[in-house]
């Protein structure tokens, strides 16, 4: 929020976003679109590995923040466009995990085993009964 | 000395003369930026009420009894395809290949299609099993949680389909790429979206 | 009113829209006459607007103020029963939150923080609209619940489950849910609009250190909006689901949580009154400089405050649950973030008070009102204050006694702020001053009235009055108290009819007010009273903090103020005054796409599934058309005087002293 803008813009031409020079080519594209989906196998793989839990959580995580972040960097074009877009981005992002977390800690969640459930802890291939 | 009017008019379709702002970035996608900040809010409480709810349910069906992972993650692939033929339209566009982004954008359209009818088909085949809206506390927190999102891509779907009808029309072409790369931020967004959803409802264990 | 050039306006030419284009549906064109109010995409006419429709639903919210102290005057009240009294008090807090302040805190972002950052009009001009049509149909349909089975009842706040279906059966909370879904939908739509406004559309020369508090208030405001409304919608929804659809949200028999419900409501909640309470600070912010004849106090730590305070407000929630039984950790860590959060707030005070220091001051009625604010917000902040020690708080909360506080804040802070706005601007928007000796009176009677009903809250509260009842028995010991604080009541009502009748009066006598009638500081004076639709003929360039007061004088190298002599033009400023301003054109379709939302907020109470099909179809076609239109339509130049609309129509601006080659002071941050 603290972006100054003290210069004039130009008045009559298009504004030539100054951040615009790197671009990705389809190519670049296509291989992010490659290394989305290999996550992705690799998560569902993970899925079926019989790890502890944290690991798990953790590795699901970061494949996730991994995906997320290749598709806005890329795909959204965060990376090669103006600091702005990226903060106003960040700080929704932020902001919602922080407060949720809070929220979800005071519920106990992440912390102690509140389930009600009945609880089986192998995945099946498929879901038919 | 000449008049800077910084009028309030947006460089969309009609526009003559696009115009200037203080930091040089267009209006509109500034606007898009912070909409899309906003929605990390609501889908964070979604997820949230999942994540508090998980566990809870005092009756079933209970997620482990009902999720079909790999069906699940074949709707996922779908769907991050889909954004790499949104960015594809859009460097066509870019390019100023109207052709080949209307094959992108119906492409795009065309993949959101099927992983909607994918979750329908997940709904109904839940359905089948026992879990409704009212069934219990997964019920609730899973349908509406993914029905937003499943609504949003809907929304996406028109925009994208409404794009193609304008191309179709001749009135989409590279002075207007910044309009498909804003609908394309909001198709990635809601990608995005989907990256944890699968992440934190179907694969974390609870 | 160009402020680089001596000339008036007179030379600048709006170009106005061609007769209809194309379209199937005939783009309105007029500017001016009755029906284009429906039709207006101008921030400033929207702006009035949005003052106007609050100002009434101030005045009904005011009622249902009266109506509640006249149930409390006496014990066991007969004025109005259980139930009526639930919806009344509800419904008051609904309104004077969602249909007033915030309304009148974006009206006066709208008219106002464009002029004052040397823009044209908003961001987006029809989204501009849009957002006003949605406010004040989702106020109308949140007050139809009365003629259709009751108002929502619930408390403003509208706990589940006891607003589940279960327990508020009819459909009183199905308008609570739909209509503050409506709103909130208008709240994002300008908080998205302002911010880019703000961060894109400042003339040049306007970095972010020069401008004017209330422009950057109304940024903090906003982004907490932006981030603030998804949060209550998703617990509007859930509840909705709950009511509606039968989800399990907020069924406890299922497992249910009725925390949740408190948490994503207060998540919502407490930066909401942060959203209540801002816009009214960048006021007196600006009101306090221009009659102490001074620039405000520590500029640079009053804008950050400000936005400590839109962080610091995101972890304070809980302290809304400090009896729900979070556990002594969130409880303590609540406590802590909340005492902290008096900070910020303590610093603007602070300099709001050097500020007035050692000024040349002009007790004028905005002065008053700025000051009135001053005073009562730091009472309401000091209790808010004693309700961030826990244990304290467990024998304040749900009593009186927190009534107390927020009042203080909210009537005595926001309340009173707004009203130095309407005086301090209103000639400004309508050419002509408002009388200063009746606004004084109001000023009084309000302050006195004010003090007088909320005051003795803080001694009922301490001595157990509860809140929400709607009526107590003899023998309690609150009679006394009570019937005082209705009194008080009426002495406000009777100063708010004070205000109506300076507003008639003064509409009537017509004392225009020029340009600038304050000897202010800011840039929405340099242009006339009211400004022409494009708010100035040439943009004008910002070199300093206060560019106006830097353009009207200079210190002397005594340090003494003296104004800056008058440069006669010549044919060039002349020539250079010939400018051709592209306005946007009116538009029905913010219209028509806000209409579409309360039929479908009726077709989902009435579960009539056809009736939610055609709201849909509403929508969907404002927003096609509305897409699919031009933001401008093609022109044709017209050679016009640029006058604004004045009645007297005398078209004679006074001419504004020309730049001086020296002035360096404030120039650089």
């Amino acid at each position: 929020m603290t972006d100054t803008a003290t210069q004039p813009s130009p008045s009559d031409e298009h504004p030539v976003p100054a951040e615009e020079h790197a671009h990705p080519s389809e190519w670049r594209y296509i291989q992010i679109a490659i290394a989305l989906a290999i996550v992705t196998a690799a998560e569902v793989t993970v899925y079926y590995l019989s790890l502890a839990k944290l690991a798990m959580v953790v590795i699901l995580l970061v494949m996730a923040v991994v995906k997320f972040s290749l598709v806005a960097a890329f795909f959204m074009h965060l990376r090669f466009d103006s600091r702005l877009f990226r903060r106003v981005f960040i700080t929704g992002i932020a902001l919602a995990i922080t407060v949720y977390t809070i929220v979800l800690l005071s519920f106990g969640v992440f912390l102690t085993n509140r389930h009600v459930t009945p609880h089986v802890n192998v995945p099946s291939p498929t879901a038919s009964q | 000395m000449s008049a800077l009017a910084t009028s309030a008019a947006t460089t969309r379709t009609h526009e003559a003369t696009p115009h200037a702002t203080s930091t040089g970035l267009s209006n509109v996608k500034l606007a898009v930026w912070a909409f899309l900040a906003s929605e990390c809010l609501l889908f964070g409480a979604l997820i949230s009420t999942y994540l508090l709810y998980r566990g809870r349910s005092i009756v079933g069906p209970y997620p482990h009894q009902i999720y079909d992972i790999p069906y699940t993650s074949v709707s996922s692939f779908v769907l991050l395809m889909s954004s790499l033929t949104m960015v594809l339209a859009l460097a066509a566009v870019q390019r100023g290949d109207t052709r080949r982004m209307r094959v992108w954008l119906l492409a795009t359209a065309l993949l959101g299609m099927t992983f909607v009818g994918g979750q329908a088909y997940e709904f109904t085949s839940f359905v089948r099993q026992g879990l409704t809206l009212h069934t219990n506390l997964f019920g609730s927190s899973f349908f509406v949680l993914t029905g937003f999102h499943g609504a949003h891509v809907t929304i996406g779907i028109v925009m994208l389909l409404s794009l193609f009808g304008l191309s179709l029309r001749g009135k989409l072409g590279p002075e207007n790429a910044e309009t498909v790369e804003l609908i394309g931020l909001y198709w990635h967004f809601v990608d995005v979206v989907w990256i944890v959803i699968f992440t934190v409802v179907y694969l974390i264990p609870s | 009113m160009a402020i680089v050039e001596r000339e008036p306006i007179a030379e600048a030419t709006l170009v106005e829209t061609a007769a209809p284009s194309a379209a199937a549906l005939r783009r309105p064109h007029a500017t001016t006459g009755a029906w284009s109010w429906f039709t207006t995409i101008d921030h400033k006419k929207i702006g009035i607007l949005y003052g106007a429709t609050a100002f009434v639903f101030f005045i009904v919210g005011g009622i249902e103020a009266l109506l509640i102290r006249l149930q409390l005057a006496r014990p066991n009240g007969h004025v109005l029963s259980a139930e009526a009294y639930n919806q009344i008090f509800t419904m008051h807090g609904l309104t004077m939150i969602f249909l007033v302040v915030m309304p009148l805190s974006n009206g006066f972002a709208n008219y106002i923080v464009p002029l004052q950052i040397g823009a044209r009009d908003v961001a987006f001009p029809r989204l501009n609209a849009f957002g006003y049509w949605v406010f004040v149909i989702g106020g109308l349909f949140l007050y139809s619940s009365f003629l259709l089975g009751g108002a929502p009842n619930g408390g403003w706040f509208n706990y589940a489950p006891l607003s589940a279906h279960q327990f508020a059966p009819g459909h009183n909370i199905d308008f609570y849910v739909l209509g503050i879904q409506i709103l909130g939908i208008a709240s994002l739509t300008s908080a998205v609009n302002l911010i880019v406004t703000i961060i894109n559309m400042r003339a040049p020369g306007m970095s972010f250190m020069r401008m004017p508090v209330f422009t950057w208030m109304t940024l903090v405001v906003n982004f907490l909006l932006l981030f603030a409304m998804p949060v209550i919608a998703v617990a509007l929804v859930l509840l909705t689901f709950d009511r509606l659809f039968g989800t399990n949200f907020f069924n406890v028999s299922a497992g249910g949580d009725p925390l949740l419900w408190q948490h994503l409501f207060w998540l919502f909640g407490h930066p909401e009154v942060y959203i209540l309470i801002l816009p009214a600070m960048g006021v007196v912010s600006e009101v306090l400089p221009v009659f102490s004849r001074k620039p405000l106090f520590g500029y640079p730590f009053v804008v950050f405050s400000g936005i400590a305070i839109g962080f610091m407000g995101w972890g304070v929630w809980a302290h809304h649950m400090f009896a729900a039984g979070l556990g002594p950790v969130a409880t303590s860590g609540f406590a802590i973030s909340t005492m902290l959060i008096a900070v910020p707030t303590g610093v603007k005070i602070f300099n709001w008070l050097a500020t007035i220091a050692g000024g040349s001051v002009r007790a004028k009625t905005p002065f008053l009102m700025a000051v009135g604010f001053v005073t009562m917000f730091v009472i309401g902040g000091l209790s808010g204050v004693t309700h961030s020690i826990v244990p304290a708080d467990t024998q304040q909360t749900d009593t009186y006694y927190i009534v107390a506080h927020f009042h203080y804040v909210l009537f005595g802070g926001s309340m009173f702020g707004l009203f130095a706005g309407f005086y301090y601007w209103w000639p400004k928007v309508f050419g002509y001053s408002l009388n200063d000796r009746i606004g004084k009176v109001q000023f009084w009677l309000m302050l006195i009235g004010f003090n007088a009903t909320f005051g003795p809250m803080h001694i009922l509260g301490l001595q157990g009055m509860p809140r929400r009842i709607y009526r107590y028995a003899p023998g309690m010991g609150w009679s006394t108290w009570n019937f005082i604080e209705t009194i008080g009541a009426f002495i406000i009502a009777f100063s708010v009819f004070l205000f109506i009748v300076n507003v008639w009066r003064s509409k009537r006598a017509q004392v225009a007010a020029g340009d600038d009638p304050w000897d202010a500081r800011t840039l929405e004076w340099a242009t006339s009273s009211p400004p022409p639709p494009y708010n100035f003929a040439e943009i004008p360039v910002v070199h300093s903090r206060d560019d106006l007061w830097r353009r009207k004088y200079v210190e002397d190298e005594d340090g003494k103020v003296m104004p800056v002599p008058p440069v006669a033009s010549t044919e060039e400023d002349q020539e250079a005054g010939e400018v051709h301003v592209h306005m946007p054109s009116p538009s029905y379709f913010p219209l028509v796409a806000a209409l579409g939302l309360p039929i479908i907020g009726y077709g989902l109470i009435y579960h009539l599934i056809w009736v939610d099909v055609i709201g849909l179809l509403v929508l969907l076609t404002g927003v096609y058309a509305w897409a699919l239109e031009p933001p401008t339509e093609p022109e044709v130049e017209i050679e016009a005087h640029g006058e604004p609309d004045r009645p007297d129509g005398d078209g004679e601006p006074e001419p504004v002293p020309a730049l001086t080659a020296g002035g360096t002071e404030g120039g650089s941050e």
